[in-house]
């Protein structure tokens, strides 16, 4: 019996994991050719690795197909329905940073808050004929986030990448997306609302419940923590 | 738990009785363009509702009820006054709850009259009263008409005014708007920055420090909002005394004579509300006459204000005793205001309610 663990196939994200374990005495490292999806884990027994896209990880997780996996709170959340009855948060990683936030033009000088945001869309849509529209690919996040605070008159358009540019293309009013620094958005002319902060996210070792945790995989979780721990 | 054959059986059992009270059998497609749903509810309803998309027809949604497309049906080509029934398949996605159902069948009784709206109201009640008869279940009865015609009675500007009845059916919203417009909850410190800065600099410069203008919202909404708000931060606090009056209003929960005797007692201080006070005595009295035990009803002002939100006048519901964790078993209510939006330019009073006869099985009735 082997415990899979599912770790992002490449990028800062892959080499800080890697590192990570390593700094707990865990060897993580890519094996084969350049191209080649193989890995392995020196220094502690039955650890299978699995490289995968930090995007696939929220849903092999909920499907059981993987034991542990490393991805962003962000997607976690996002992606599997009633997150906690599915996975549990094991360990932040302390990197991989990035906040989920609700950004306006920084002209729009009358809006600081969702209070005004939700006052702007609803003059908005008045004006205009339609929804004020809010770009982001983190449809649920923000859709819970807006709905707690009681926005109205507002819709989510997708999209799944330069979501900064799209106010300037007037295919949407407002985004919601991740930032680290907020120089991309500045660079955009846009501005994050002052209770905008929809989620703090970092890398984060998960557990899913689904997967088959008899035959040994406990035991071998029950030292990799103990690792985690020391 | 009962068998979907026996809950089909149900369902046509209790159309037939629909039918025999006068009700035209209609159907209505499962998949709704979503375009209408979500100019209605908002995207709120994208976490209620299955969406689906057809290559050529763009997003659709697996119909989340029946009584859009039934006003929509009777808005185009309705007969008038008009009654309808109808049974099927209804869709709800479920984001937290892995326990309930994501498709059950409703069957529904649909009034659209101009000519008596406490008539119709105590009609659409005590059909589906009778039908849930043998339950013993619980009902609770409201009606957002009376916090309605509260707010359009708050002594304060028109602006404030439509803010809270666009909120009405967001209770924690209108909560926060009703406590600042009152003056009991302080501004936001972003809020007083810029308050201060349009007081020192005025609107022009407040905008000029925030350029370069992008966007399709204008400098011109910019501009009008800013000024709003000005205008707003000098206006004076809603007097302590309405909010309390409105507070009143939601606290009242009694049987339904209770209710509007101390409703009553409220429109002394609130007179705005004495229309829809006039309006729920003659509701009442239909019900009466309808045979309804009035004395076993409660009357809860604020009920119906977390459903979908299109009733705007009588809203009910019928809950099984003991049984938190199910569902209501009918829910129902006056939508006027609906067959606005809908109508393209017209409009006529309805009312209408729905069974979930699966519920009604397993609770053990009919049959």
């Amino acid at each position: 019996m082997t415990l899979k663990l599912g770790v992002p196939s490449k990028g800062r994200l892959m080499e800080k994991t890697f590192d990570w374990f390593g700094a707990r005495g865990m060897t993580l490292s890519r094996t084969g050719g350049d191209r080649e999806y193989a890995a392995s884990v020196e220094g502690i027994d039955g650890v299978e690795l699995v490289l995968l896209s930090a995007g696939e990880i929220p849903r092999e997780l909920t499907a059981g197909r993987i034991h542990l996996g490393v991805t962003g709170t962000d997607l976690v959340r996002e992606k599997i329905g009633d997150w906690r009855s599915r996975v549990a948060e094991i360990s932040e990683m302390g990197f991989g940073f990035a906040d989920l936030v609700i950004a306006v033009p920084n002209c729009w000088a009358d809006v600081r808050i969702l209070d005004d945001l939700d006052a702007a869309a609803s003059a908005f849509r008045a004006e205009h004929g339609h929804r004020l529209r809010i770009a982001t690919k983190y449809h649920r996040l923000v859709r819970n986030f807006l709905r707690d605070y009681g926005v109205a008159d507002y819709q989510l358009v997708d999209s799944q990448g330069a979501t900064e540019g799209t106010v300037k293309n007037e295919t949407a009013e407002a985004i919601a997306d991740i930032t680290s620094s907020g120089e991309t958005l500045r660079a955009n002319h846009l501005r994050v609302l002052d209770d905008g902060l929809i989620l703090r996210s970092q890398a984060t070792l998960f557990k899913s419940h689904a997967a088959d945790w008899s035959d040994g995989a406990k035991q071998i979780l029950r030292e990799l923590e103990r690792r985690l721990g020391d | 738990m009962p068998s979907k054959a026996q809950i089909r059986a149900e369902a046509a059992r209790l159309m037939a009785l629909f039918e025999a009270q006068g009700a035209v059998p209609v159907e209505a497609d499962i998949l709704q363009p979503a375009g209408t749903l979500l100019d209605l509810y908002g995207e709120d309803i994208r976490a209620r509702a299955f969406v689906t998309s057809d290559p050529l027809r763009g997003e659709m949604m697996l119909r989340p009820d029946f009584t859009v497309p039934v006003v929509q049906m009777h808005m185009q080509n309705g007969a008038d006054p008009a009654r309808y029934t109808y049974a099927g398949e209804v869709f709800r996605s479920q984001e937290e709850d892995v326990g309930r159902p994501r498709e059950y069948i409703q069957v529904g009784y649909e009034i659209f009259d101009r000519a008596d709206p406490a008539q119709a109201d105590a009609e659409v009640f005590a059909r589906i009263s009778d039908a849930l008869a043998p339950l013993n279940l619980r009902v609770a009865i409201g009606d957002i008409g009376i916090l309605r015609a509260a707010v359009n009675g708050l002594g304060t500007t028109e602006p404030r005014r439509a803010a809270l009845l666009r909120h009405l059916w967001r209770p924690r919203r209108f909560r926060a708007l009703l406590d600042r417009f009152g003056g009991v909850s302080t501004l936001p410190a972003p809020r007083r920055d810029l308050l201060t800065r349009l007081q020192k600099d005025g609107v022009d410069a407040v905008m000029a420090a925030a350029q370069p203008q992008i966007g399709k919202r204008s400098a011109a909404e910019i501009a009008e909002r800013l000024q709003r708000l000005a205008d707003d931060a000098a206006t004076a606090p809603v007097d302590p005394a309405a909010v309390a009056l409105i507070d009143d209003i939601l606290d009242v929960r009694e049987t339904p004579e209770y209710a509007l005797e101390r409703l009553r007692d409220i429109a002394v201080d609130l007179p705005s509300i004495s229309d829809a006070l006039e309006r729920l005595e003659q509701r009442l009295e239909a019900l009466s006459r309808r045979g309804v035990a009035l004395d076993q009803l409660d009357f809860e002002a604020s009920y119906g204000r977390t459903a979908l939100e299109y009733y705007d006048g009588f809203v009910f519901g019928f809950y099984a005793e003991g049984r938190p964790d199910l569902p209501p078993v009918a829910t129902g209510g006056r939508y006027d205001a609906l067959t606005r939006v809908l109508g393209q330019g017209s409009e006529i009073p309805a009312v209408g309610g729905v069974i979930r006869p699966g519920l009604l099985l397993e609770l053990g009735g009919a049959s």
